[in-house]
């Protein structure tokens, strides 16, 4: 089965093609385009016009790069939630207009559970993973466990990739301020205290986000700042991943997510795992960030498994949470 | 008995079943992680050895069942304490009758309002941290734990039991509301207040 899958939660607009074999996802193509604001975070309308602008687009190269045709479709799933409300809904139009046109079936899948279910279908041995998930947005850590897939520890503020844009921002670094403090934090030396939020297997980054900002108010060196924030804020994901991983006794550790393309993050969470004899997956940048393979893949798992959504139900639900979603694909 | 077995292994401890002058003790031992700098894990180690005996003893001072202490190593961060032969409500409060369980979730809010009476705050109020023992349920691991009087704190803490509930125990989740009884008939303040803080945490979470 070859399915198309449109990805629209928040900045990015994305459309990938996957089929299914032998319960394993091939990606046929997955092209993505950014929307990146001129100044400060993303305007929802702004980001929404952006996406309407080049999804036409990328839905015919999408198809070129796959070398298929449309009438090879069998499937169309689009990003349900959660996100931003004019992103979803640009994404759901034409994953209904194509729908209609093509008269193919139509599917709504969850972007979370999306991130999960696309390590599981393209990484080998990783079968029953807990998620390190971590986006601007987005800070869970999700497992499976009695028949859904289970927030065990989340934010309870902000993102991790929300707090580093906000520091970046405060100190004029341009969105995404992720890569360029993974960058200044190389350099830095000198470790400056940070506090260290842990509620349970739940985080906190705020406090720590207006002290970062006072460190540098205060004439501290940015590079030792960036170093400071990425060694506390990694240390505590680490920390709520590990514990995760000890109360649902799992050893699979799988990272998705923009902030999983941080080198320092990947490293960290390896060591942990290895230091538990647990094993360590991280997929592919192209299916790391937000991304439409991973939406075609989570739409065919859905399909497969017997669901089915009439075009007038296909809605979208900005706060549609993880654990909201029935796993009928999972024992 | 061997000396010495590890009976858990959790993600930021071990535990250690051993001797310590003839009594059967258990020894909670800090795993240094690699995966953080040294300054963080020094800092997070012996803080937490600290503050978790610290509060230990505040709790049985008010009434609460723990473990009785008889050794803190706040270098190594190893406490040793006392080995109480129960069972963890983790594992059989999914298998006790309707009404044995609603008691015992009684008796675990009764508890945490008596500790937090006292402005204690566990921090990881999990049922895999509760020991079922002459018909009282034992607190362990008050890592994450501080004296903190703040309405916030307490709901945290008990928004943390919620979820654990939720995910571990998701058929019997009416657990929480009988937890919430057991505490609204110990707890000297308004528990409405705290029980609205919970709600309060709960939609404050992303995409509630």
């Amino acid at each position: 089965m070859i399915c198309l899958g449109i990805e629209g939660t928040a900045h990015s607009i994305g459309v990938g093609i996957i089929s299914d074999e032998n319960e394993k996802c091939r990606v046929l193509s997955n092209v993505i385009k950014i929307y990146t604001p001129e100044k400060g975070g993303i305007h929802p309308r702004e980001a929404a016009n952006h996406h309407a602008l080049h999804l036409a687009d990328l839905i015919k190269e999408s198809a070129e790069k796959a070398q298929i045709n449309f009438s090879d479709v069998d499937l169309i799933s689009f990003s349900k939630g959660p996100g931003l409300g004019p992103c979803l809904r640009t994404a759901a139009t034409a994953a209904r207009a194509l729908s209609l046109s093509l008269k193919k079936p139509i599917i709504g899948a969850n972007h979370c559970v999306a991130h999960l279910e696309i390590g599981r279908g393209t990484l080998d041995d990783c079968s029953d993973p807990v998620l390190l998930y971590t986006s601007g947005a987005n800070t869970q850590v999700i497992a499976f466990a009695e028949g859904r897939y289970r927030v065990f520890g989340e934010t309870l503020d902000i993102g991790i990739g929300n707090c580093l844009d906000k520091f970046g921002r405060t100190v004029g670094i341009e969105f995404p301020c992720g890569p360029a403090i993974e960058k200044l934090a190389n350099k830095g030396k000198k470790y400056l205290e940070l506090p260290y939020s842990i509620k349970g297997m739940d985080i906190a980054f705020s406090g720590l986000l207006t002290m970062a900002e006072q460190y540098y108010n205060n004439g501290e060196k940015l590079e030792d700042i960036c170093y400071s924030i990425q060694e506390t804020t990694f240390a505590a994901l680490t920390e709520v991943t590990e514990r995760a991983m000890a109360h649902t006794e799992k050893d699979e550790v799988l990272l998705g997510g923009g902030v999983a393309a941080n080198k320092r993050l990947r490293n960290m969470v390896q060591i942990m795992a290895s230091e538990r004899g647990a094993s360590f997956f991280v997929p592919s940048k192209d299916l790391c960030i937000d991304n439409g393979a991973m939406i075609a893949w989570l739409g065919t798992l859905m399909y497969n498994s017997g669901i089915r959504m009439k075009i007038e139900n296909s809605i979208i639900d900005q706060r549609f949470r993880t654990d909201m979603v029935d796993v009928s694909w999972r024992d | 008995m061997t000396k010495d077995t590890i009976i858990y292994q959790g993600a930021e401890a071990k535990i250690c079943r051993t001797e310590y002058m003839s009594f059967d003790v258990v020894q909670k031992r800090r795993i240094s992680k690699s995966y953080r700098i040294k300054h963080i894990d020094d800092r997070l180690i012996s803080y937490r050895t600290k503050e978790e005996a610290k509060l230990m003893i505040e709790a049985r001072n008010h009434g609460v069942s723990v473990p009785t202490i008889y050794d803190v190593d706040l270098k190594n961060g190893i406490i040793t304490m006392d080995y109480l032969k129960g069972k963890r409500i983790k594992d059989i409060l999914n298998d006790l009758s309707e009404e044995e369980r609603a008691r015992i979730c009684k008796k675990i809010g009764e508890s945490i309002a008596k500790f937090h009476n006292n402005d204690i705050i566990h921090g990881d109020i999990t049922t895999s941290n509760m020991i079922l023992l002459d018909d009282k349920i034992h607190f362990i691991d008050f890592g994450l734990g501080e004296i903190n009087s703040e309405i916030e704190a307490k709901g945290v803490d008990l928004h943390v039991l919620m979820e654990a509930i939720d995910s571990t125990h998701s058929k019997y989740s009416n657990c929480f509301d009988y937890v919430l009884e057991g505490y609204k008939k110990e707890l000297k303040e308004n528990a409405n207040l705290i029980i609205r803080k919970i709600e309060e945490i709960v939609k404050r979470g992303r995409y509630r």
